[in-house]
């Protein structure tokens, strides 16, 4: 199993001597659709930020077998691993296609960058029909709605040629018709990827997640599937158990501010 | 760039659509029209007098087109463009001294006799007598500095005041050690006096004039080239660096490859306008490369705005004009005036005058039958 997919061993990150990811060890296999829970604090993001080179972390993290950790973030970007942010980060100057452009062109030489570009490059255009902006493509992306803006950052990861796509809350703020057509989304960029979301909205896991990791005060309490993770008693106490009252059903629009 | 990687062909799947007429023919029809003012106009109806203070105008408008891209583009305030316009014009100034002594049959600049206390050439001089090497360093001098410089700095990401401070400082420190070099770069005076350009007299108006359409034709130039990066792949990325540095580092770029280019491309445009400052005024001196002037080299641009590239340079133009007419008129004023422009281009027309017309230009458009797809691009 360690050959492929993301393998951590024992990650530890410590911000001022608070520890907050306190020896992570997690197994994601090519081709999962897996689902990072865990209460606000828990250290998801910032497992996802040491894996992508954002923070200084110890232990080891490899992908398709090379370790990352140490290497500076767009050399990490470049071995294919991509992700997205909380709040959607695209360029708001640059129209929908640009945006798209520079995300395929991390590998173009001198030349190729001081020409114009002429027409659409082929993995733009089918990133365009896959996340659904054809028809937006010359519009600058700052005028985008909310959700389109998470959809571009996907289409971005597309273009990319990403092999493992990490999406920090893509359906954060997002009205349910959005919520279904990124799940969609997720499940066709996910048949020939690995990607790890970060949600906390449960019944959008219950829906897409393939396999869950709960992540709790900085360690993995529990992996598994999702009918498994719910029936563990440690979750339901410090995470799902609250599920009952009806704090964490509402979406978490709260979580952008 | 640092890629090593061959770049996977793009194949056009889909053709963007064809400009609108108006839009096809308005950039050569601005360049045109540029060179027939510059070429056409302003020879037959400026004097002599006149003419010689628009080439000066005009160097200070090469600068700004280096600014316009690594401010107006890539966000970097380069507040000390002076240190580069002063090595391409101290490169070139001292090729001519040395060329004016030869004339004269010296062996040593005028000043060096007078001042100087030994008899001999300092090395580092020497190599200025060669007017390849000469020319050649007023452009790669500034480069390779920025170069240097820009390498550990965007690295350790120095950025945003911390930079701006960083490049004031190195133009004070550049201008305070050539006053302290009396005997070799003529300290405060500068190197002046220069009277031969290439073999011709600068005292001859007819020589001036042709150092005038030197400068106005590398102007637009430099424009020329220039409007190729705004609208290159590369003019894309520098925006989205501008923007949003860390989101360009996750897809896979090093942002600081990204601006050190347009950091060392903006230092050789000011050297190269230092380097013609010098037949077009017949100076260079360590007040024409210190702090106000280099803040005065990125207020043109400021009040032009700074994006589009024709803004930086009518700014410039007009900034210079307007600094020479006031300035003999009230002399304690214009620093003051300097300052003020300054801060209300910044803070409250972040665009410049180019963003107004812009503004205008979308609301005609915008009433027009069919509107033309924006491109979100002045140039």
């Amino acid at each position: 199993m360690s050959g492929a997919g993301l393998t951590v061993r024992d990650l530890r990150v410590t911000f001022d001597g608070f520890r907050a990811v306190d020896g992570v060890d997690l197994d994601v296999p090519p081709g999962d659709l897996r689902f990072l829970i865990g209460p606000n604090g828990a250290g998801k993001t910032t497992l996802v930020d040491a894996v992508t080179g954002l923070v200084r972390a110890t232990g080891s993290v490899r992908f398709a077998g090379e370790e990352l950790l140490g290497r500076p973030v767009h050399r990490i970007a470049r071995r294919g691993i991509g992700r997205t942010f909380q709040t959607a980060t695209v360029f708001e100057q640059l129209t929908v296609l640009q945006n798209l452009d520079i995300a395929a062109g991390a590998g173009r030489g001198p030349l190729t960058l001081l020409r114009r570009r002429r027409g659409v490059p082929e993995a733009v255009a089918h990133a365009l029909e896959t996340i659904g902006l054809a028809g937006l493509r010359d519009r600058p992306a700052g005028v985008l709605a909310h959700g389109q803006k998470q959809w571009l950052e996907i289409g971005m990861l597309l273009v990319q040629d990403v092999r493992l796509l990490l999406l920090d809350e893509p359906v954060a703020g997002m009205s349910h018709d959005e919520r279904e057509a990124t799940g969609e989304l997720l499940r066709r960029v996910g048949e020939d990827r690995t990607v790890v979301v970060i949600e906390h909205d449960m019944d959008f896991m219950r829906s897409y997640a393939r396999s869950v990791s709960v992540l709790h005060a900085g360690k993995v309490l529990k992996q598994g599937t999702v009918a498994e993770v719910q029936a563990d008693a440690r979750v339901q106490e410090v995470y799902l158990g609250r599920a009952a009252a009806p704090e964490p059903v509402a979406v978490p629009v709260a979580e952008e501010a | 760039m640092t890629t090593t990687a061959p770049p996977p062909a793009p194949t056009p799947a889909v053709a963007t659509p064809p400009p609108s007429p108006s839009a096809r023919f308005r950039v050569p029809g601005a360049f045109l029209l540029g060179a027939v003012l510059l070429f056409g106009v302003a020879p037959l109806v400026l004097s002599d007098f006149r003419i010689s203070l628009l080439a000066k105008y005009l160097c200070y408008a090469i600068v700004a087109v280096g600014v316009s891209l690594a401010w107006g583009r890539g966000g970097l305030l380069v507040l000390g463009q002076g240190v580069f316009f002063g090595l391409g014009g101290y490169a070139m100034a001292m090729h001519l001294k040395l060329a004016d002594a030869a004339a004269a049959g010296e062996t040593l600049p005028d000043f060096m006799l007078l001042y100087g206390s030994g008899d001999a050439l300092p090395w580092w001089w020497r190599p200025f007598a060669n007017p390849v090497f000469a020319l050649a360093a007023t452009v790669l001098l500034p480069m390779a500095v920025a170069a240097l410089l820009g390498y550990f700095v965007f690295r350790r990401r120095v950025r945003g005041a911390y930079f701006a401070i960083l490049s004031q400082a190195l133009a004070a420190a550049l201008s305070i050690w050539l006053v302290g070099q009396q005997t070799t770069t003529g300290g405060t005076n500068g190197l002046t006096d220069i009277r031969g350009f290439f073999g011709y007299d600068l005292s001859d108006p007819v020589n001036q004039r042709t150092v005038y359409f030197v400068v106005a034709g590398v102007l637009l130039l430099l424009m020329a080239a220039a409007r190729q990066l705004f609208v290159s792949r590369y003019g894309e990325l520098l925006v989205a660096v501008r923007d949003a540095e860390e989101r360009v580092r996750f897809l896979g770029y090093d942002p600081a490859a990204v601006k050190l280019v347009a950091y060392v491309v903006a230092a050789g445009t000011a050297g190269l306008a230092g380097a013609l400052f010098v037949p077009a005024v017949g100076i260079i001196s360590p007040a024409l490369i210190g702090i106000v002037p280099s803040i005065g080299f990125v207020i043109g641009a400021a009040v032009g705005g700074r994006a589009s590239l024709v803004g930086a340079v009518l700014g410039a133009v007009a900034v210079a004009w307007a600094q020479s007419s006031l300035s003999d008129a009230f002399p304690a004023a214009w620093t003051y005036l300097q300052g003020l422009l300054f801060v209300v281009a910044v803070g409250f027309l972040p665009g410049g005058l180019a963003s107004v017309v812009t503004a205008l230009r979308a609301r005609r458009t915008r009433t027009a039958p069919a509107p033309a797809p924006t491109k979100g691009e002045t140039a």
